[in-house]
């Protein structure tokens, strides 16, 4: 018998098409409904010139050599109770082989407020650490010499005054500014975009931000001023499509204010970082951290015309993700966080925080918290993925999805621009809606069964077996209020009172702010009294509630 | 009231607290008003006394809480309280978000009817509705 020659592309898709299909119902499209093909030949392979880590676009990475130069920096978020408490829980991680700090505030501290205003009154200390004054920030430093470390700070309305403390503290500690390393988030586009810890109006929310970049730019030259965060976007409900296009918008728009500012280009550009999201949607995850750093190079180059190589390249941080954990069979949420994290360092992560299991519960525990740090250091060490840089890249399908990815923000920021850009888009609740369809459609794909989550809404069990959860103890919301009282009783007032009247004027004309603040700062002003001052000039924000 | 003027369960859902986090409360009134709930949603960081001010203008039968921050043990307690002196205890709070098992049982001694967890299909929550309000059918 005489047979044909077929084409073997073509014989593949009658084989495939002959053959059995599963008939589960679930969805084949990625978690964020891009529609995957069940094959990728080198026929989706782009006729583009080959790219290399190191180079532009920086597709496959920012250094030449990957992690086989230096790895990631493992930086867990921490930070709960008092700054006490969380002083030891730095000095926990340190000791365990952590090698950055970052600080998790707690609600009263990101909503500048202190801890004995009325509506603190149940969350101090909850999510974070409270931090009132200098005097509570000396405690949190307390033995960790601010020169050899690196520290991230999660914090956004009131950045400004928390980086004058950080950098207070490492005065005291005889280290001047232009030694300090670390991160400030700083992103407050975001917080109108989607984690809503907005207090300011945009605009002088937005000189604020500008002058933290202006400051930093001349006196703590290595501090990345900001993180411009798709996390929170993500965690909110969006695509990763969203999450990519709508950070990458808000970047461009810091680059707009600054420049609008006076600022030159390669004088702010190499210091702005990013902060994604690692879902559990493994190659899409994969293909959006390498988008994200060709998208950005190329329009800081063609459409800034930054000629700072370190302009053009975007670092960026990773969390896993907190929304993908179950408060169901939680010990699940350890190898839901391996996967995550393994996306992130596929992508190229510069820096990486891994959830611990019982974060969809309460704050962690030791134990959690270790297990956590030590996934990373599994990947690290262990598994072998950092041996060889950008190892998916020239993967058919990575490589597809990688275009895919760019395709769909480069529609997004048409959209935005259409919309006038990012704050006219915020007030028009363009990225709210987004987001929350996003999210409700999610929900409804999860109870449809058309997506699983394990121990949610498919193998899941009877009776749970309670773990044990960290808890914060109630008296500390008393020793709190006792202590920033404590410290407006001792305080030179004068001094104060001087610092903070000289911060409202200020605050009126168009001086850069941070001098002032620091002074206020210095001068032990309570975090409250300081954006107080500041809502009488700039007055807050209230956002119209979109369902 | 008679069969014929029963009008469709009235919910108040609202955000307490000092966090932002409003997937969750979306997602939920959204699922509520398509169950055919008339549903209201205040917006962020409501105090007590908000809430319930919400909860009487509106004439309210459920007020719905959501919070993530770690304070519902002062704050969904607070609502009820609230209730209290307003004398509108005839109105029924439930609430939602991250709150360990332990805090659930001693909420529900405090007044707070029903407590859904993260992973709580939409369909249990208009499912408690419907059998808590049986009547007034949505």
């Amino acid at each position: 018998m005489k047979v044909r020659a077929r084409d073997p592309k073509e014989a593949w898709r009658e084989d495939f098409e002959s053959s059995q299909a599963r008939d589960d119902g679930i969805e084949t499209s990625t978690i964020s409904g891009i529609p995957l093909q069940p094959l990728y030949t080198s026929a989706d392979l782009p006729g583009r010139p080959e790219e290399l880590p190191g180079q532009f676009p920086y597709t496959r990475g920012i250094h030449p050599s990957g992690y086989r130069g230096r790895l990631w920096t493992m930086r867990q978020f921490s930070g709960f109770a008092t700054a006490e408490e969380t002083n030891r829980r730095y000095k926990y991680l340190l000791a365990n082989g952590q090698t950055g700090l970052s600080v998790a505030f707690d609600m009263p501290t990101l909503m500048g407020q202190d801890s004995d205003a009325p509506t603190s009154r149940g969350e101090i200390g909850h999510c974070g650490v409270a931090i009132d004054s200098l005097a509570d920030m000396e405690t949190l430093f307390e033995g960790i010499p601010l020169a050899d470390i690196t520290t991230s700070m999660t914090i956004n309305s009131p950045a400004a005054i928390l980086l004058c403390m950080y950098i207070a503290v490492a005065e005291e500690q005889g280290v001047p500014a232009s030694r300090l390393g670390g991160t400030l988030q700083n992103d407050i586009l975001k917080e109108f975009i989607a984690q809503k810890e907005f207090i300011f109006p945009p605009g002088p929310s937005m000189r604020l931000v500008v002058d933290s970049i202006e400051y930093c730019a001349k006196e703590v030259p290595q501090w990345n001023t900001i993180s411009i965060s798709g996390y929170h976007i993500r965690e909110a409900g969006s695509t990763a499509a969203q999450e990519l296009a709508f950070t990458l918008a808000d970047g461009m728009a810091y680059v707009d204010a600054c420049i609008e500012r006076g600022m030159r280009i390669d004088d702010f550009a190499p210091r702005l970082s990013f902060f994604f999201d690692a879902h559990i949607d493994f190659f899409e995850e994969i293909a959006k951290f390498r988008a994200a750093r060709r998208i950005w190079a190329r329009w800081m180059r063609e459409r800034y015309g930054a000629q700072d190589e370190r302009s053009l390249k975007l670092r960026f941080h990773t969390q896993t993700a907190g929304v993908s954990l179950t408060a169901q069979q939680p010990e699940l949420n350890i190898a839901r966080t391996a996967i995550e994290a393994l996306a992130a360092v596929l992508g190229g992560t510069q820096s990486l925080h891994t959830n611990a299991m019982d974060e969809v519960l309460a704050l962690p525990t030791d134990k959690s918290a270790r297990i956590a740090l030590r996934t990373q250091q599994l990947l690290a060490y262990e598994s072998g993925v950092a041996n060889t840089i950008d190892p998916l890249g020239g993967s058919y399908f990575i490589e597809s999805l990688t275009d895919e990815m760019e395709r769909q923000a480069e529609i997004y920021f048409k959209r935005i621009e259409d919309l006038g850009g990012v704050i006219p888009a915020i007030e028009a609740s363009f990225f709210q809606k987004e987001i929350a369809d996003s999210a409700f459609r999610y929900q409804q794909e999860l109870e449809q069964k058309r997506r699983i989550m394990i121990g949610v809404n498919d193998f899941t069990v009877d009776e749970e077996a309670p773990i044990e959860i960290l808890r914060i103890d109630p008296r500390l919301e008393a020793e709190q209020v006792a202590r920033v009282r404590d410290v407006r009783r001792k305080r030179d007032q004068a001094r104060c009172t001087n610092a903070l009247s000289s911060l409202k004027k200020a605050a009126a004309g168009s001086d850069n702010l941070m001098p002032y603040i620091l002074e206020a700062v210095r001068a032990y002003a309570t975090e409250g009294e300081i954006m107080n001052t500041l809502i009488e000039v700039f007055g807050i924000y209230t956002e119209q509630a979109v369902v | 009231m008679s069969p014929t003027t029963v009008r469709p369960v009235r919910i108040i859902v609202a955000k307490v607290g000092l966090d932002g986090h409003d997937r969750g409360v979306k997602v939920v009134a959204r699922a509520l008003r398509d169950a055919g709930y008339e549903v209201i949603y205040t917006g962020l960081r409501q105090t007590p006394e908000m809430v319930v001010d919400a909860a009487l203008q509106e004439d309210a039968q459920v007020i719905g809480l959501s919070i993530h921050s770690g304070a519902h043990m002062t704050l969904f307690p607070a609502v009820v309280q609230e209730l209290k002196r307003r004398k509108a205890t005839d109105i029924v709070v439930f609430g939602g978000g991250i709150i360990p098992d332990d805090d659930i049982a001693a909420l529900k001694k405090q007044g707070v009817e029903k407590l859904f967890t993260p992973g709580t299909p939409l369909q249990e929550i208009v499912d408690w509705l419907r059998q808590r309000f049986p009547k007034e059918s949505a």
